[in-house]
């Protein structure tokens, strides 16, 4: 009970530290507005809104949740703020669940702004909802622990910020946001299939238009598989790195 | 009762060993220092005894009980205050302190009613709602000292309490841990001030290098240094030209003539105060004063450890600590 107390508090705190301040709420407006317009004026042909749904939802997550984990974390780490927090007695993995629900539930919230705006424009009917959901809870989890294992592996914020890019930017033409990945090169397709964002876009491609190409199971299977690595990873990390 | 044992600590960096097989303890109810120059290994201490860095040989108890590898069940019954401020800078005064209850899992009208009480208590009510950033420097460390007791730990850690705030607030984090010790908590604090070492602390441990080089009461410590009895007398009038006729007097003593009106006896024993006091009035020279000179801690500090007291102060020091003492008197 006592942990749980500590829990909600770093949650909470988070929350309003960072995550619900003006500019982060609207990062998560612009982000994903900028992202359809771009498609919109770019693409020499007319688009469907909905066809453009799962990426613009996907990146939304993981630029939202990969920006302010690995910047919030470190700018913690350095100023020591985040000393305290080891030094409370709560588990490594209870204190690293607290600092990640912020950036989970951040991903979600971010995730269905696109479909607000896109429920102005087209008709969304048909939608799978609850797979949309799950979908989106999995891709925030992995994005949210991808932060988090840029954050461990840096000491500083503009580190974290260039180290988060060093993954973020080729996934989004790595993963099938936009491009399937069956018109990839053959000899950077694996590529695609080591990056847990491909797993999560194409169930939301079948959720949204029934259009997603790997099994459900598998996909769903391969990010709780992620979630476990990056966590593990991260928490293995924050021993060796900042407990020494 | 000792709080807290700790048998053979050992730290190592890459191959570079910072903390070298220390064995002390602190009893319950005391102030227990350790004084020693930057870099002796006295944060790192601290962070192994706290959790926050891992220890590479020896063990740790705290009432008894070895948390050498389950650090977590005894942070709960730990304060700790860094040698720098860990609080949130855009967080209030007050919602910084009732942040860290919550850390340690108090409910939330507990919390907030102590981080109330804290508040009085370390005169910060009319700051308690400013965000921590705009505070100054020593009203921070007042705020982090109240967050480090916030949920009433069995022992409190100051890490250089006083070290970069100015002469006031200096003074008044000192008369704080005094208050605190009288109200039963246990603290161990660690500095590289000599005097404050000596004001505040009950017992002592001189770390150099990594090691204990002694420990003690402060009392203990000092017998350590003094070499020969020695009584001050302040007297009226010309005593010069005193020396022969006193030799003669008291054999095995000395006399030395002070800058002041006054002159030093050095004998290798305790003496009777009286027959010196008849030998000046005797020859018309009242005595105004008799003080014994103890040697001070810092004699005892760089007799013991070869450390220069120049070499202890941070340039960053309170401005209420002096360099070189006086003699403790």
């Amino acid at each position: 009970m006592k942990a749980w107390i500590a829990f909600g508090n770093i949650f909470m705190k988070d929350m309003r530290s960072y995550y619900l301040k003006p500019p982060n709420i609207s990062w998560g407006l612009i982000f994903p507005i900028a992202w359809t317009l771009m498609f919109f004026l770019r693409s020499p042909v007319p688009l469907e809104v909905r066809d453009l749904l799962p990426g613009v939802m996907s990146l939304s997550i993981l630029f939202g949740t990969t920006s302010m984990l690995a910047v919030t974390i470190t700018f913690e780490r350095k100023s020591r703020s985040f000393d305290r927090l080891l030094l409370a007695p709560i588990s490594l993995n209870l204190l690293m669940l607290a600092k990640t629900t912020g950036a989970i539930m951040f991903g979600v919230i971010n995730a269905f702004v696109p479909i607000l705006f896109a429920s102005f424009l087209t008709d969304l009917s048909g939608i799978n909802w609850p797979l949309v959901l799950g979908s989106v809870i999995f891709i925030a989890i992995t994005s949210t622990f991808l932060g988090l294992f840029v954050a461990v592996s840096v000491s500083q914020v503009f580190e974290a910020q260039t180290f988060s890019n060093f993954f973020r930017f080729p996934m989004l033409f790595l993963c099938g946001l936009f491009i399937p990945v069956a018109d990839l090169p053959v000899f950077i397709r694996p590529l695609s299939y080591i990056l847990p964002l491909t797993y999560g876009a194409d169930i939301l491609k079948t959720a949204v238009n029934n259009n997603g190409v790997l099994s459900l199971s598998l996909s769903f299977l391969m990010l709780l598989l992620f979630t476990a690595f990056l966590f593990s990873y991260s928490i293995y990390n924050v021993n060796r790195r900042w407990i020494l | 009762m000792k709080i807290i044992e700790a048998e053979n600590l050992t730290k190592t960096f890459n191959g570079f060993t910072a903390v070298n097989g220390v064995n002390f303890h602190i009893n319950r109810g005391e102030i227990f220092g350790f004084l020693g120059p930057n870099g002796a290994g006295k944060t790192t201490i601290i962070n192994m005894l706290t959790g926050l860095a891992k220890i590479t040989a020896g063990q740790v108890k705290l009432l008894g009980e070895d948390y050498t590898r389950s650090v977590k069940k005894a942070q709960a019954l730990m304060g700790i205050v860094p040698d720098e401020s860990n609080l949130y800078e855009e967080l209030s005064g007050r919602e910084n302190l009732c942040f860290c209850g919550a850390l340690y899992g108090m409910e939330k009208g507990l919390r907030e009613a102590r981080a109330d009480r804290l508040l009085e208590q370390f005169e910060l009510v009319e700051a308690a709602g400013r965000p921590f950033r705009a505070y100054s420097k020593g009203m921070k460390r007042k705020l982090a000292i109240a967050a480090g007791i916030i949920h009433q730990p069995e022992i409190l850690f100051l890490d250089e309490p006083t070290t970069g705030i100015d002469v006031g607030f200096a003074r008044q984090i000192r008369k704080l841990i005094v208050d605190l010790h009288r109200r039963g908590t246990t603290i161990f604090l660690t500095t590289h001030y000599i005097e404050e070492a000596e004001r505040l602390c009950e017992r002592l441990a001189f770390i150099v290098r990594g090691k204990i080089v002694r420990e003690g009461t402060v009392d203990e410590l000092m017998k350590e240094a003094q070499r020969d009895n020695i009584v001050r007398f302040t007297l009226g009038g010309d005593f010069s030209g005193l020396a022969g006729e006193f030799k003669a007097r008291f054999p095995g003593y000395a006399i030395q003539a002070g800058q002041d009106s006054g002159v030093s006896i050095h004998a290798p024993a305790p003496f009777p105060l009286l027959p010196l006091v008849q030998f000046f009035e005797e020859r018309s020279l009242p005595v105004y004063e008799a003080k014994i000179v103890r040697p001070s801690l810092e004699e005892v500090f760089v007799k013991i450890t070869g450390i220069e007291p120049q070499k202890m102060q941070n340039q960053q020091g309170p401005k209420s600590m002096k360099g070189p003492q006086g003699a403790r008197s």
